[in-house]
């Protein structure tokens, strides 16, 4: 039975924890957030097919670091997260500034825009 | 360092399906950089949870992707059921597993034949789409559709198969095997495809690891990644192993696909050979109040279905990670260095499916 827990941190252990994992060998699976009071945001990753989720609940004016310069697909998740949502998020590697998704209405995802 | 220009590449061009945008930075005909932009046909599929209920979600899922129709809709129910702790019945299990491998036949001989189209190959791109109809045509005869089905429901299936219909896939599947093996042949000998694919757009096993490979993009550089392993649906009664290929290139991603194309012919048999009597649904009770990420293997690679239900009809969240979505970075790798030429099959050979992508 291969394992798929959610493990709740703090956003200051972020990159360590990140780290950590690439350190170890493992994959970036997906990132997502979820609209909460503030926003939940769920960072997964892999190996040998078991499956960690990192969970952390920000509010909405607090920026995050990127973890694109330790996982490098992280970029396009990022990008997704400040277009659909308005999560802020420094230091991208691949930063599209708000124009990775041609969308009319900005952060369509985040209700209170 | 020669003189540096950018070429808009998309997102309408004749070799894409569906629309993506790449800026190919260039230094005569070599590709330096490639940056993708995508968006073009974002639908806002995730936020009609909000409008739709769990029951209903289904039909949205489905939508998401004509060619892999099924399974989205497969991912969106198994993830619904597991975080309602619902357990469906072993036969609709399997009914489940059967259009899985349909659907994955069907999108490697349509991935097939378009990538003959993009070398410009127009009687290989035709006989692989005339023997994809053979599969589009069991599913409407055992679902009435041929693109969206909507037989997957949250507690089994709306649709049962009789056996006669059974042994019908299986004799249908067994003739097809020759004509698929007539075909495959060419796009594995044929001077003049292996011109166009051998030794082009390697991604190295760490490489494909690095940047998030996914499904025969991966296990085409020699990643073992096959969510089906996890033993969802009717898998971890059947006996596979996922298809490793080694080289890296856009060669040895046609011969996963081709390879697993046999591979779910196989399942399929496995399949209707051992599928139990019995129900193919259960009665859904209460709502979901539980958050899941459930994984499986799509044609493409591996998808994410991540529900979150909070104890009302309306679940809070639906999150899908596509299979194009996490190849997107191993593409760009293996843009960098190429020749203008070579791009659009290189972009081919991910399989994109941007309407997936884009939700």
């Amino acid at each position: 039975m291969h394992e798929n827990k959610i493990i709740g941190i703090e956003p200051a252990e972020l990159m360590e924890k990140a780290q950590k994992f690439k350190d170890e060998g493992y994959r970036l699976v997906q990132i997502c957030v979820t609209k909460v009071d503030g926003f939940e945001l769920s960072y997964s990753f892999d190996k040998d097919m078991d499956m960690t989720t990192l969970r952390m609940t920000i509010g909405e004016e607090v920026e995050i670091m990127s973890i694109s310069n330790i996982f490098f697909p992280a970029f396009l998740y990022e990008n997704e997260m400040k277009d659909l949502f308005g999560v802020k998020i420094t230091n991208i590697v691949l930063d599209f500034n708000g124009n990775l998704y041609k969308v009319a209405q900005k952060t369509p995802m985040n209700p209170k825009n | 360092m020669g003189k540096r220009t950018i070429i808009p590449f998309g997102p309408q061009h004749p070799v894409l399906p569906e629309p993506i945008h790449l800026d190919l930075v260039m230094e005569d005909e070599t590709v330096v950089e490639a940056i993708p932009s995508i968006g073009y046909i974002h639908r806002g599929l995730e936020k009609l949870v909000e409008k739709k209920d769990f029951i209903e979600y289904v039909y949205v899922a489905e939508r998401i992707c004509g060619i892999c129709s099924f399974m989205h809709g497969m991912g969106y129910c198994q993830s619904v059921e597991h975080g309602m702790g619902l357990e469906i019945p072993r036969r609709a299990e399997y009914l489940r597993t059967i259009w899985a491998e349909l659907s994955r036949i069907h999108s490697h001989l349509l991935w097939l034949g378009l990538l003959a189209d993009g070398f410009g190959f127009e009687s290989l791109f035709m006989h692989s789409w005339r023997i994809r109809e053979k599969i589009l045509d069991i599913f409407e005869a055992t679902t009435g559709g041929r693109v969206i089905f909507s037989v997957c429901k949250v507690g089994g299936t709306r649709r049962d198969m009789s056996n006669d219909t059974l042994k019908d896939i299986v004799k249908t599947l067994t003739n097809m095997e020759a004509e698929v093996k007539e075909l495959c042949d060419v796009f594995v000998e044929d001077y003049t495809v292996k011109s166009r694919t051998v030794g082009v757009g390697v991604l190295t096993k760490q490489e494909a690891h690095d940047l998030g490979a996914v499904g025969p993009m991966g296990r085409a550089s020699g990643l073992p990644s096959d969510m089906r392993l996890l033993g969802y649906a009717a898998y971890d009664d059947l006996d596979f192993e996922p298809i490793i290929e080694t080289a890296g290139d856009s060669y040895a991603r046609t011969v996963v696909r081709i390879r697993e194309i046999y591979q779910a012919i196989d399942l399929i048999k496995q399949a209707a050979a051992k599928i139990p009597d019995g129900e193919i649904s259960v009665k859904v009770t209460g709502v979901p109040n539980a958050e899941i990420f459930e994984r499986l293997e799509q044609p493409r690679g591996e998808v994410i279905y991540y529900t979150k239900g909070i104890g009302t009809k309306f679940l809070e969240r639906v999150r899908v990670r596509t299979p194009t979505f996490a190849n997107v970075p191993p593409m760009i790798k293996t843009l960098q260095g190429c020749d203008l030429a070579d791009v659009p099959i290189l972009i081919l050979t991910i399989d994109p499916c941007i309407s997936c992508t884009e939700r």
